[in-house]
């Protein structure tokens, strides 16, 4: 028997609670619906209700706390000298009692009698636990559903007590969104600050070395490691300023071709295809830039006579704007089309040809949503990881050319990630740093995007 | 246009010249403007075009494998010498040995160490594992000479695709002539056959490219997809329907609002930091599981659901809710009852989209763990596993040639599922959604 079983079963106590508060309700009148407060239904949600959120709430503390009690329990078994082994030893025999209680690893059957005896008794505590929560649960649902029941009445208004249990839920439901917030910035910060304590906070903003390489040995070159960001942070720019100049001019440009120009049936067959570019997982947009267009730059760098790094920022760049020409072409083209039809026929009207039309009048009308847009973008590509992480350098590098390899902010993020943590190195907490930092520099380029369109929309009706 | 206002000239002729030689160029400037907006549409549609050419290029091979047919004498002196049958020691007999022996009995011309070695790595270990199933399925075969075709290494399989080049440097490639030379040997007396790459459909992955296939990571983004879909559509929904319907307009409800505008604009490499921070190291929740890597995947595209959940709602037309109401319906029976339903091929389209966004998504993936080198095809939420997007970063940085083929090919596969679902969106827009 397993937690599965019991949550199984306790979904078979709500239909029937739901059932009897159906049944009652018929009774309690004789069958004569019309003299209920609610539709019988209600009634039957009303008990289901009352039998499934208190069991519903048993079972998930049972979830969270039963291994920690468990275990505190099976470490309290454990002889004396085991115990005071320091946390992380302790830690490997709790995980070889816990695989030999499970039977995930019978290598280990018969190699060491402590961990046996912790064995027998983990398995032995939770299945305890768990026949603890089933009588606990059902205890808890039937009392519940014999309660519910007893409410059930012909004038009781079943239909109210649910619609307001299910408008909290509703509400409730509402505010993950404001937690999940709340969890980046609380696990951010937290992080963040313990990097802080390390690094100092004016070294991490103003340092121009960037080698977060923590030695093994303490008589290794760079051992301490450093930790200035601005050159992730230039790197970071280099890149997003070449996929804004690529994806500026074409998105904007086809924006206006599409709005302006297109017959509808060229604009109806493009723009979806267009949207395919927007579609694509970054991943693959990585794997293009790494194996088509780096060696295409670097080809092309060779004949102009450049030394051109195979890790280029330029074509990591290339790609990035490619990606983002979708995003700066349909947000362009929502606002372009949003400027009335009126100015244009006005301009048209004094004889203005359309290219002029569009440059003097449809443009400066649509400018503040067009720079919002570019905003917008512009934060998509300093936050985009996949492409750079594929195409781009890992070493920091504080430079403008864009033939050379850069890295950044999100690069780093993943290669002091990915592989073996540990969370007490500043290494390790440096990629938290560096994620508070694109978080809050993301969060104000939306909230001036934003800002800008409310602020200087023109308002025409 | 300002020419109007000016002082007409002495001579009208000499405005007219200017005026028409300005026109020119007014029209001349008209054509080019035009000709930038074609241009930046060219561009894109190229760039899309040269995308996807370069993967199916490179992808398209990796669907067929060569397959070598093999004389392999089933000697029972080597697979069960005392004539047990046992089904362990079947299992544990010397397969690498017959193999090895099928193909020297066949070139006895390789005697060297160097040679002999050189022509067995020409076929691939999944030989081996292809002929203890054989024996395994069958123990009467022991004794007898089958013909099996043995799956080529990696190597000589690039070879029969043509991505060989034997005109270069002996040393610069990684097939001799001598190999190149028993190749084609083998291929001249019809041996040699192409076929589809089942494998490549149903086997987790592996360090050698030709056994590698993204079976494993498939269902690792399968498992991962339904946390997702089971956690952020409820939650989407009933947000949407909140905000939408029953929330009243205060303070509260404008910071969910400008929140749930903030989340979707933010990194998605900053969910994984979240995912790592809060699932891994506070909750102790496995790494590399589908469960949290499809926990942060929802909290990632929830905002997504949020807004078109919110826009499907706002779409259905005022008249609806009042007829509701007016025939006594209480607010939540004419949200359940009525809007709901009608919103609902707007929701789901929105849904699958999201859906198709959190497939392709990597970054995240990679902050918790769901990276590494992973064989078993994962069976539950807790084990480790991979997806597919992370499947193609972690081929795509393989050293191995050969991965190269199987990275654009994994990529066709994404891109094929990511074109279904949303193929699946826009026929669900079309078929049920109703205008107003």
């Amino acid at each position: 028997m397993s937690a599965s079983v019991v949550a199984a079963i306790l979904l078979l106590l709500l239909l029937s609670g739901f059932y009897v508060g159906r049944r009652r309700a018929f009774a309690s009148v004789g069958g004569r619906v019309r003299e209920l407060h609610s539709l019988p239904n209600y009634y039957g949600f009303y008990v289901a209700l009352w039998c499934g959120v208190p069991s519903f709430l048993v079972f998930v503390l049972w979830v969270v706390l039963e291994p920690r009690i468990v275990e505190a329990m099976v470490i309290n078994g454990l002889p004396p000298e085991v115990q005071a082994l320091p946390p992380e030893r302790l830690g490997l025999v709790l995980n070889d009692i816990r695989n030999l209680a499970t039977g995930n690893i019978t290598s280990l059957a018969g190699r060491d009698p402590v961990i046996e005896a912790g064995a027998e008794r983990y398995a032995e505590l939770r299945g305890i636990g768990l026949y603890g929560l089933l009588g606990t649960a059902l205890a808890v649902a039937m009392a519940g559903l014999t309660m519910g029941r007893r409410y059930v009445a012909p004038r009781f208004r079943a239909r109210n007590a649910v619609e307001n249990t299910l408008k909290v839920a509703l509400l409730a439901c509402s505010t993950v969104a404001v937690f999940t917030t709340i969890g980046i910035v609380l696990s951010l910060l937290f992080e963040a600050i313990r990097f802080f304590q390390k690094v100092p906070l004016h070294e991490f903003l103003l340092g121009l070395e960037w080698s977060p390489q923590t030695a093994i040995r303490a008589d290794q070159i760079g051992s301490s490691g450093a930790f200035g960001a601005v050159p992730v942070l230039a790197g970071t720019l280099l890149i997003t300023a070449i996929a804004m100049a690529v994806a500026v001019p074409v998105g904007l440009f086809s924006a206006i071709y599409l709005a302006e120009y297109a017959e509808p049936r060229v604009r109806t067959a493009v723009k979806p295809i267009l949207e395919i570019l927007a579609g694509i997982p970054t991943v693959v947009y990585g794997f293009f830039a790494a194996l088509t267009v780096a060696p295409m730059v670097r080809g092309f760098g060779q004949t102009l006579g450049l030394d051109v790094a195979s890790e280029s920022a330029l074509a990591a760049g290339l790609v990035m704007g490619i990606m983002i020409i979708p995003f700066v072409s349909s947000l362009s083209d929502d606002v372009i089309t949003a400027v009335p039809q009126s100015l244009r026929e006005g301009s048209l009207g004094l004889g203005a040809t359309q290219s002029e039309t569009i440059r003097r009048v449809v443009l400066p009308a649509a400018l503040p949503g067009i720079i919002g847009a570019v905003l917008l973008a512009v934060s998509r590509a300093i936050g985009e990881t996949m492409i750079v992480v594929m195409a781009a350098g890992l070493a920091a590098n504080l430079t403008a050319n864009p033939f050379e390899a850069v890295t950044t902010v999100t690069v780093q993020i993943v290669t002091l990630l990915v592989g073996d943590q540990e969370f007490d190195s500043a290494k390790t907490l440096a990629a938290f740093a560096l994620g508070l930092m694109l978080f809050i520099i993301t969060l104000m380029l939306n909230v001036v995007a934003l800002g800008v369109v409310e602020r200087f929309r023109e308002k025409y009706d | 246009m300002t020419d109007l206002a000016a002082p007409v000239s002495s001579t009208a002729t000499r405005t007219e010249v200017s005026q028409a030689r300005q026109l020119r160029r007014r029209y001349a400037a008209e054509r080019r403007f035009r000709l930038y907006g074609l241009a930046a549409i060219v561009v894109a549609l190229v760039a899309l075009l040269v995308l996807l050419g370069s993967m199916v290029g490179r992808g398209y091979g990796a669907f067929s494998q060569s397959f070598a047919a093999l004389e392999i004498h089933l000697d029972p002196e080597v697979i069960d010498p005392e004539g047990s049958r046992d089904s362990e020691v079947l299992l544990r007999a010397d397969y690498g040995k017959l193999v090895r022996d099928a193909l020297l009995a066949r070139f006895p011309e390789a005697s060297g160490r160097r040679d002999r070695r050189a022509l067995t790595s020409l076929i691939s270990t999944g030989a081996v594992d292809e002929l203890r199933r054989l024996v395994l399925d069958d123990p009467e075969r022991l004794g007898t000479t089958t013909a099996l075709w043995a799956p080529l290494s990696d190597d000589a399989d690039s070879f029969f695709k043509g991505r060989v080049d034997t005109t270069t440097a002996e040393n610069t490639r990684r097939l001799t002539d001598k190999q190149i030379a028993w190749l084609q040997e083998f291929d001249a007396e019809g041996k040699v056959e192409r076929r589809f790459n089942v494998r490549f459909f149903t086997s987790g992955d592996s360090r050698e490219p030709e056994l590698a296939g993204i079976w494993g990571a498939t269902v690792g983004s399968f498992l991962t997809l339904i946390v997702t879909l089971v956690t952020a559509f409820p939650l989407g929904v009933a947000t949407a329907v909140y905000l939408e319907e029953f929330a009243p307009k205060n303070r509260w409800t404008q910071v969910i609002e400008v929140n749930i505008n903030n989340l979707a604009a933010v990194p998605s490499i900053v969910f994984g930091l979240l995912g790592l921070a809060v699932f891994l190291n506070v909750m102790e929740l496995p790494r590399s599981a589908p469960l949290v890597g499809g926990l942060v995947l929802a909290l990632m595209t929830l905002p997504t659901l949020i807004i078109a959940g919110r826009s499907a709602l706002l779409a259905v037309p005022p008249s609806i809710r009042e007829a509701a109401l007016g025939v006594g319906a209480s607010k939540v029976q004419m949200v359940t009852h009525h809007v709901l339903p009608l919103a609902m091929p707007g929701i789901l389209t929105g849904t699958i989209i999201g859906m198709a966004r959190a497939l392709g998504e990597t970054a995240p993936l990679l902050m918790i763990g769901m990276v590494a080198f992973i064989v078993d095809i994962p069976r539950g939420l807790n084990d480790p596993a991979t997806a597919l997007p992370v499947q193609i970063f972690l081929w795509a940085d393989s050293p191995e040639r050969a991965f190269v083929e199987k990275t654009a090919a994994a990529t066709l596969v994404l891109l094929g599922f990511l074109i279904a679902m949303n193929g699946l969106a826009v026929v669900l827009r079309k078929r049920f959604e109703k205008r107003w």
